[in-house]
């Protein structure tokens, strides 16, 4: 076995690992055994980072390509017979589309991790927290990682009782409700990808992602049945206008780390899958609802932007914000072009480091303000100025600031619009344009409503410190969020390949 | 990389990486971060002279790819010639003296290292403009540049307008730079690159280029405040003054122009698009130098002054000379950011922003006036000062077009580019004659501030950014050198047309002194000496009243701002809160309504099956029949 096989293994096992020795892990040593999950995690995103090392086809070294590959070329592949008698195969691999996303997803494990070893949310139990988390990143790496459809719908489906624990344990108020929405709406939508896996699995007798990619095998019929259910199911998750009213009430209701967890990463499951399963395995469906899948994906940008205009909630503001974001990436993918994927992937990854970062804080200002309604915070910045320095940099890279890691997302995607042409598509890419402009107006709302002008009572008890473990969990994100604005390469160095090789498929 | 192309690539650099450690200090550290700030700069202004000495005239580029995005390259490439350097000299020069200004300006603030290092990274954004070889890393230096013009505006937290100022600016050089965006998309996208020298290369269907120039208008009307997007302007003098004097000269404002020249190729293939421009251009000029007449904020006098400035500029480009509108950008650069730190001097004096609070200060303050007096006169043209041979460039290139059909707009444009222009210089004069006496001559009206009747119609009376102390005086050393450094271009710039090597930098005409200079001239001493006249009858009053009926129409920029707010703000607002109702009741309702009536028709369910013993003993028995009968049914015709 090559270490780039154990590696992989190693990613889904070390947290698996960790999550099972903090269960069996005394109650009263909770702090110890928070910081040995951080541990677990701190190894795996060690690990994680590691995977592109000894691939061929990646940025280190570039091999030129056989024409009529297959659309799937992994780094490192493991391909182990798991259940002989289904013909279920445990088959991993990486490549440049799942490289970032895995990194990330164990990155920002890491910084949960590390920040509920610092601050536990009510009601304790922080050692539970942190195996959950470890769980919910065993559910999410794999899913990124599996190349086989049976092992995928098994990994998306790992992530959701965890997270639903999550949230129904140490989320807000009115937990219960939005812990059960969440599970029950995405539930639904796991049905109509069960439903989609095994029309694909029936139809082509193989279940195999590297054999499936391009679609060769389906017929067309099979292959609208197979989009149309796959593309429904991942934009639940994803979540796509109109049906991402889970998401507000699910990420306003949990606790920080855990809409850390679901902004940063859990949403990047449905354009993941949307992009490797449902356009890899269904591309003539792909081409057939492209039209429809852009036209939602411009309505959320706008409507998302809209109802975050009217929002008086800071988190919920920054929930709905994320409809936005993932329409341009959902249009990214609509245009089925390079330019367009490419910049869903990197608007993905921008959109969990800067979101994820933006819940962070918006986390840190409740805590300490114990109210989150804008009508109550102001003045931030007499108070808590690097706390407020650091929210305008948050909103600022999330406007879409070019030279921030938020801009390639946005423009490309309308870029690649334009690129397609004709008046449908260019009507698309200047609505979405214009839903820039929004973006900017409701984020410098919210800055002028929570930073500027005189504190209200709420922010003006506050002490301006940060804590030590604060900055380290958001130091990493706000670098990131500049270092890939500056050097987009970080992230679409890897994917150039794969991208145009799943585009020479679905030809 | 040759020697030109590496300070091309410093200029913006070196700002930009002193401004991200100036904004990691502690707020408090003055010491440290005046250094970077004022380091910056400086560094800045000698690699632009630097630049200035070693770039070849017809101009360097270098280039490497920054990311390809599925076959469109984006690269980091600096593209240099003479004129990119002699703006980014007027650059790092106002830079430089807006940075050691504010140490003085800023004596008292408790957050002077964030501001500091803001005005770095502004330079810097500028700096890439100015450098920029490819369409996104302009696109990026233009948008930085509006978040440090937000962030600058809303400094200030004892103003309250400066919050709602600073997101105007913002968002309202946002929707034009969603245009500029698009603009830029076309252009890429038809080019297959977004560097500048493919973009310029490539050969364009004519309504595409047509289509592609005016998205780019859009864009660089928000910028450089050109109607109807110059809203934002005047609001923007909530920000310290300094920023003032940073935002009109050197950056923000001047972009636009200076992206308009950097494409201009384009343009001139573009007749509809320079014809758009001329209007904008013209109802521009007008509307500020109107504006200009009836403020009695003396910043705001400025700050509309600079939307008619602005216009002469946008109107040379529009009539097809690049040259004439860079030379006056260059002008305008001394005697703007001179204008607006002398303001700031006489503010800081007075504590107040208020002409009416003002008058008589030529005695307390001579270099302050002496200074003011020199950067007014560049504004409206006295000969020999700057502003008098730039804006003469440009009267001349309109009078070409007009008359000679000279240049590739229409003849129309050139007539109403110079007939408002004509207009313009009458105006200015009033105005900046009117801005000097009501400020430094006739009586003091220091005790009578603030509440006087006049002050009612204008501009709310704001609080005074400074107390002062004891009577007003000149201000110290740091903010007296730098209004002194400016006052020498202002005066003496314009005589570079005379420099051949100044004037091919630019590609200027030489100088035009004919016949048609009189009629400027004429029209200046008109517009002055009607102010002189009006406030000669009664020094105490506002030759302002002379405007009669006319002064609230001008005083509020013809509520502009009013139909801007209802055609575009509430509207706005109102479409967010209907989209969140409806988010709530249908989309999120129907989710709600499921779950609620699924839970329902399991409770009926259960209801249904919660019953009695003879009831539920009938059922099953009912059932067994039913089975039996079905059993016997199908096992029969078995």
């Amino acid at each position: 076995m090559s270490l780039g096989r154990v590696g992989l293994v190693a990613v889904l096992a070390l947290p698996a690992l960790g999550a099972a020795v903090l269960a069996v892990l005394p109650h009263r040593i909770d702090r110890a055994a928070r910081i040995t999950g951080t541990a677990f995690a701190a190894a795996a995103f060690v690990l994680s980072v590691l995977l592109a090392l000894g691939g061929d086809d990646n940025w280190f070294g570039y091999r030129p390509r056989t024409a009529g590959g297959p659309g799937v070329r992994p780094w490192h592949e493991l391909d182990l017979t798991w259940v002989p008698g289904l013909d279920l195969r445990f088959h991993l691999g990486v490549d440049g589309v799942s490289y970032p996303l895995v990194v990330l997803t164990a990155l920002l494990t890491l910084l949960c991790c590390a920040y509920t070893a610092w601050r536990v949310p009510a009601p304790g139990r922080g050692r539970t927290l942190v195996a959950l988390l470890l769980v919910v990143e065993v559910g999410i790496v794999g899913t990124f990682l599996a190349l086989d459809l049976v092992l995928f719908f098994l990994f998306f489906e790992v992530v959701l009782l965890p997270m639903y624990a999550i949230i129904a344990i140490w989320g807000g108020e009115d937990r219960q409700h939005a812990a059960r929405k969440f599970a029950l709406y995405t539930l639904f939508g796991s049905v109509l990808l069960l439903v989609g896996v095994f029309t694909v699995v029936t139809a082509a007798g193989t279940a195999d992602l590297v054999d499936l990619t391009g679609g060769g095998e389906l017929s067309r019929g099979t292959q609208l049945a197979a989009f149309s259910l796959l593309a429904i199911a991942f934009a639940v998750k994803s979540p796509l206008w109109p049906l991402h009213s889970w998401l507000p009430d699910a990420h306003t209701q949990a606790p920080t780390v855990g809409s850390v967890i679901l902004a940063g990463v859990l949403l990047k499951m449905g354009t993941y899958g949307l992009i490797r399963v449902a356009v890899g395995v269904a591309p003539e469906g792909a081409r057939w609802a492209a039209p429809v899948l852009g036209t939602l994906a411009v309505a959320a940008i706008i409507v998302g932007s809209l109802v975050c205009l009217a929002q008086s909630e800071l988190k919920r503001l920054i929930a709905y914000s994320s409809v936005g974001h993932m329409g341009f990436v959902l249009l990214g993918v609509a245009t089925l072009t390079a330019t367009g994927i490419q910049a869903a992937l990197i608007g993905n990854i921008a959109h969990g480091v800067i979101t994820g970062l933006l819940f962070f804080l918006a986390g840190a200002i409740k805590d300490r303000a114990h109210t989150g309604a804008l009508a109550e915070l102001g003045g931030l910045r007499e108070s808590t100025p690097r706390l407020a320095g650091l929210l305008g940099f948050a909103a600022i890279a999330s406007l879409g600031l070019p030279g921030l890691a938020g801009f390639w997302g946005e423009a490309f995607a309308v870029v690649a619009a334009w690129r397609v042409g004709g008046p449908f598509w260019t009507t698309l890419a200047v609505l979405a344009a214009l839903g820039g402009a929004l973006t900017a107006a409701y984020l410098l709302r919210l800055l002028r409503r929570v930073t500027h002008g005189p504190a209200t009572p709420a922010v003006l008890t506050l002490t301006p410190g940060l804590a030590g473990a604060e900055l380290a969990a958001w130091g990493p994100l706000v670098l990131l969020a500049l270092a890939i604005g500056l050097a987009p390469t970080l992230v679409l160095g890897y994917a150039e390949v794969p991208v145009e090789a799943l585009l020479e498929a679905i030809r | 990389m040759t020697g030109a192309q590496t300070l091309g690539a410093l200029l913006p650099a070196v700002p930009f990486g002193l401004a991200l450690v100036g904004l990691l200090l502690p707020q408090r550290s003055r010491a440290v971060a005046a250094g970077l700030g004022i380091g910056g700069a400086a560094v800045a202004l000698v690699c632009a002279v630097a630049l200035a000495v070693t770039v070849d005239h017809g101009g360097t580029e270098s280039a490497a790819e920054w990311i390809d995005f599925g076959g469109l390259s984006v690269t980091l490439s600096v593209r240099l010639d003479p004129a990119t350097a002699l703006v980014a000299i007027a650059v790092a020069v106002v830079a430089l003296a807006v940075q050691v200004y504010s140490v003085g300006y800023l004596h008292d603030d408790d957050r002077y290292a964030p501001y500091a290092a803001q005005i770095s990274l502004f330079t810097a954004a500028m700096l890439l403009v100015v450098v920029a070889g490819d369409l996104i890393m302009l696109l990026v230096g233009w948008e930085v540049m509006g978040i440090c013009s937000y962030l600058l505006i809303g400094h200030d937290r004892r103003l309250p307008e400066a919050p709602a100022a600073a997101v105007k600016a913002f968002l309202v050089t946002r929707v034009g730079d969603v245009g500029f965006l698009l603009g830029i998309v076309v252009l890429g996208v038809s080019a297959g690159s977004f560097r500048i020298s493919d973009v310029l290369a490539h050969d364009f269907s004519p309504g595409t280029l047509t289509a592609a120039c005016l998205l780019l208008l859009a864009g660089v009307a928000g910028k450089s405040a050109q109607f109807p997007l110059h809203t934002w302007l005047p609001d923007a003098m909530a920000g310290p003054t300094p920023i003032s004097a940073l935002i009109h000269a050197a950056t923000m404002v001047a972009a636009g122009i200076y992206a308009v020249t950097r494409l201009f190729p384009l343009f001139e293939r573009a007749p509809a698009a320079l014809a758009v421009l001329g209007v904008m251009a013209a109802v521009t000029l007008l509307l500020g130098a109107l504006a200009a007449t009836a403020q009695d904020d003396i910043k705001r006098v400025l700050a509309w002054s600079t939307v008619s400035q602005l216009g002469y500029m946008a109107g040379a480009l529009a009539v097809g000379s690049p040259p004439a509108a860079l030379f006056h950008l260059l002008s305008h650069a001394a005697f703007k950011a001179l204008l607006f730190l002398a303001a700031g001097a006489v503010i800081h004096a007075v504590g107040s922003n208020l002409m009416s609070a003002m008058g008589g200060l030529r005695r307390p303050m001579p270099v302050t006036f002496w200074c003011t007096a020199i950067g007014l006169g560049a504004l409206a043209g006295v000969p020999p000062l700057a502003g008098f041979w730039s804006k003469d460039g440009i009267l001349v290139v309109a009078e070409q077009a007009a008359r000679h059909h000279a240049g590739p707009a229409p003849a129309w444009v050139g007539w109403l580019v110079w007939i408002a222009g004509l207009v313009g210089v009458g105006l200015t004069a009033w105005y900046a004659a009117r801005l000097l006496l009501r400020t430094f001559l006739g009586p003091s009206r220091a005790q009578t501030h603030p509440m006087d009747a006049s002050a009612g119609i204008d501009a709310p009376a704001t609080a005074p950014a400074h107390t002062p102390v004891g009577p007003p005086h000149d201000p110290p050393g740091l903010l007296r050198w730098p209004v002194l450094l400016l006052t020498v271009p202002s005066a003496a710039l314009g005589f570079a047309v005379f420099v051949p090597p100044f004037r091919s930098a630019l590609a200027l005409d030489e100088a035009h002194l004919d016949a048609f200079l009189i009629i400027p001239v004429a029209l200046l001493l008109l517009g002055a000496g009607l102010a002189w006249w009006r406030w000669r009858a009664d020094p105490a009053a506002d030759p302002a009243t002379g405007l009669g009926p006319l002064r609230p129409a001008f005083a509020r920029a013809f509520w502009l701002d009013e139909v801007q707010h209802a055609l575009v703000v509430r509207p706005v607002r109102a479409l967010g809160r209907l989209a969140r109702r409806i988010d709530e009741t249908v989309v999120d309702g129907a989710v709600e309504g499921t779950g609620r009536s699924t839970a329902g028709l399991g409770g009926g369910l259960d209801l249904l099956h919660r019953a009695g013993v003879p009831r539920a003993v009938a059922a099953v028995l009912a059932g067994a029949l039913l089975l039996g009968i079905a059993a016997v049914a199908l096992g029969g015709s078995a």
